[in-house]
């Protein structure tokens, strides 16, 4: 897995409660155009299932899935 | 004029209201069985003759030998004595236990337990697909590596309903020489289950017998040690309650006696829940549509706390249950879900009882919008 994209929109969801973490990352997609990559960080276990599962709800496109002290870092390619 | 509402459970699922008949088997065996049936007097002797007849009313039903039945302290308890005893009993071939993703917990840790740290091939989990069921060649393949002393499949996922091969599996494990430990636990009284089981365990609460009393069938053919120090009964120390197998054992047999009955129609009321859920903005309705329990269906809703979700229905008179963990201390959503690589928050799980009418059913899918629309705007999601 590759680093979190240097110029990936950043969404820091950490400390917040599912489904927190994907309304706050979905909010911030809404303004971006397709191909955008966004990485959303939280600390909240269930992000690591509900962002890929969103992402295929809504036809985006995960990237990296990774895992540092507890800090989990997703990153998604809007359609 | 006053309007009671009455209130609706649809949350029967491991734990369902107790069948009429049981009740009555309850009080009878109270009089009858309330001695110790180890005992060689009259009232002991009277106690025993209940608890043989538990086993055999069951044995009954699951074609299995009088003697091959027990019950145990719960259906936790017979899971952990099941894997432990298989396990101990085939050391020889080695200690590795292969299980599926989607079995109970107590499976899962006890499957840890069993396998211990003495190297491969140790615990070894078969993924599912994103319906909940199991990959069968690849537990087939596991089944038939070196150094496996058991394999565990449970027959549907209490969950999300799924009904996984146990038949396939079952054949290859027999021909590997390894005993098929089968948790029918969601399923015995509400679906036939298949004589594809070396080990077997089930739940009582489940089929509207009592809770505090599980089932365990163990196949003549298969070695087992059971764990713990020597007790009159290994497979439960210190004896089980007469009266609560009694009840359990009289409970089956009443569910059984109308149960293709009962899977049609509650098949038919699941049938109607998935497709109005399914017109709810942002669901997932989950499971297998086809090859499932026939009372069990489940569905996450994005954007949607579950556990928020289930409150505001219990305010509005309804029972559900939930797989997500987003207010719990737990933080670890369901493991089922999770494996399946579905939604795991604004979970919510349906199990229809024997009691539940289309009414019922029509009432919850009148307010389940409404509810899920509301706790949505607690937490502002408007256009996501």
């Amino acid at each position: 897995m590759s680093r979190p994209e240097v110029d990936a929109e950043v969404v820091d969801a950490r400390g917040l409660r599912c489904p927190l973490p994907v309304i706050r990352l979905a909010a911030r997609a809404k303004g971006l155009g397709p191909g955008t990559l966004v990485t959303v960080l939280s600390t909240d276990p269930a992000v690591r299932y509900d962002v890929p599962a969103w992402a295929r709800m809504r036809g985006h496109e995960m990237v990296s899935d990774e895992e540092t002290d507890g800090t989990w870092s997703l990153t998604v390619r809007l359609r | 004029m006053t309007l009671t509402t009455q209130r609706v459970h649809l949350d029967n699922g491991g734990r369902a209201p107790w069948h009429p008949l049981a009740r009555q088997a309850l009080v009878q065996a109270l009089d009858d069985g309330w001695a110790d049936p180890r005992r060689l007097h009259a009232e002991g002797r009277r106690a025993a003759r209940l608890l043989d007849g538990a086993r055999e009313a069951v044995a009954a039903v699951l074609g299995a030998r009088t003697d091959e039945v027990r019950f145990t302290p719960s259906h936790t308890a017979a899971l952990h004595a099941a894997v432990a005893a298989a396990a101990a009993g085939r050391r020889r071939a080695g200690s590795g236990v292969v299980v599926s993703a989607v079995e109970r917990a107590a499976v899962l840790h006890a499957a840890d337990a069993a396998a211990g740290s003495s190297g491969s091939p140790g615990r070894t989990v078969v993924p599912v697909d994103r319906l909940g069921r199991v990959d069968a060649s690849a537990m087939v393949e596991a089944v038939g590596r070196r150094g496996v002393a058991l394999a565990a499949l449970q027959h549907a996922n209490g969950e999300v309903g799924t009904m996984q091969p146990v038949e396939e599996v079952h054949a290859a494990a027999r021909a590997a020489g390894v005993p098929l430990l089968v948790d029918a636990g969601a399923s015995l009284g509400h679906v036939a289950v298949p004589d594809a089981w070396d080990l077997l365990a089930a739940d009582p609460a489940d089929w509207g017998g009592p809770a505090g009393v599980g089932l365990l069938a163990v196949r003549q053919r298969v070695r087992a040690v059971p764990p713990g120090p020597e007790d009159e009964d290994p497979w439960a120390p210190g004896g089980v309650s007469v009266p609560l197998a009694f009840a359990a054992a009289v409970a089956l047999e009443a569910v059984e006696a109308d149960r293709v009955t009962q899977e049609l129609r509650r098949r038919a009321l699941v049938d109607r829940v998935r497709a109005a859920v399914a017109a709810i903005p942002d669901v997932e309705v989950v499971g297998d549509p086809d090859a499932r329990l026939p009372h069990v269906v489940t569905f996450s809703f994005l954007y949607v706390d579950g556990e928020a979700l289930v409150t505001e229905l219990d305010r509005a008179g309804f029972a559900v249950g939930s797989g997500s963990a987003c207010t719990s201390s737990t933080l670890e959503p369901s493991h089922v879900l999770a494996a399946m690589g579905v939604l795991t928050h604004g979970n919510v799980r349906v199990a229809l009882d024997r009691s539940t009418t289309a009414d019922d059913v029509e009432r919850f899918l009148a307010v389940l919008p409404g509810a899920v629309a509301r706790v949505r705007e607690l937490l502002g999601v408007q256009g996501l």
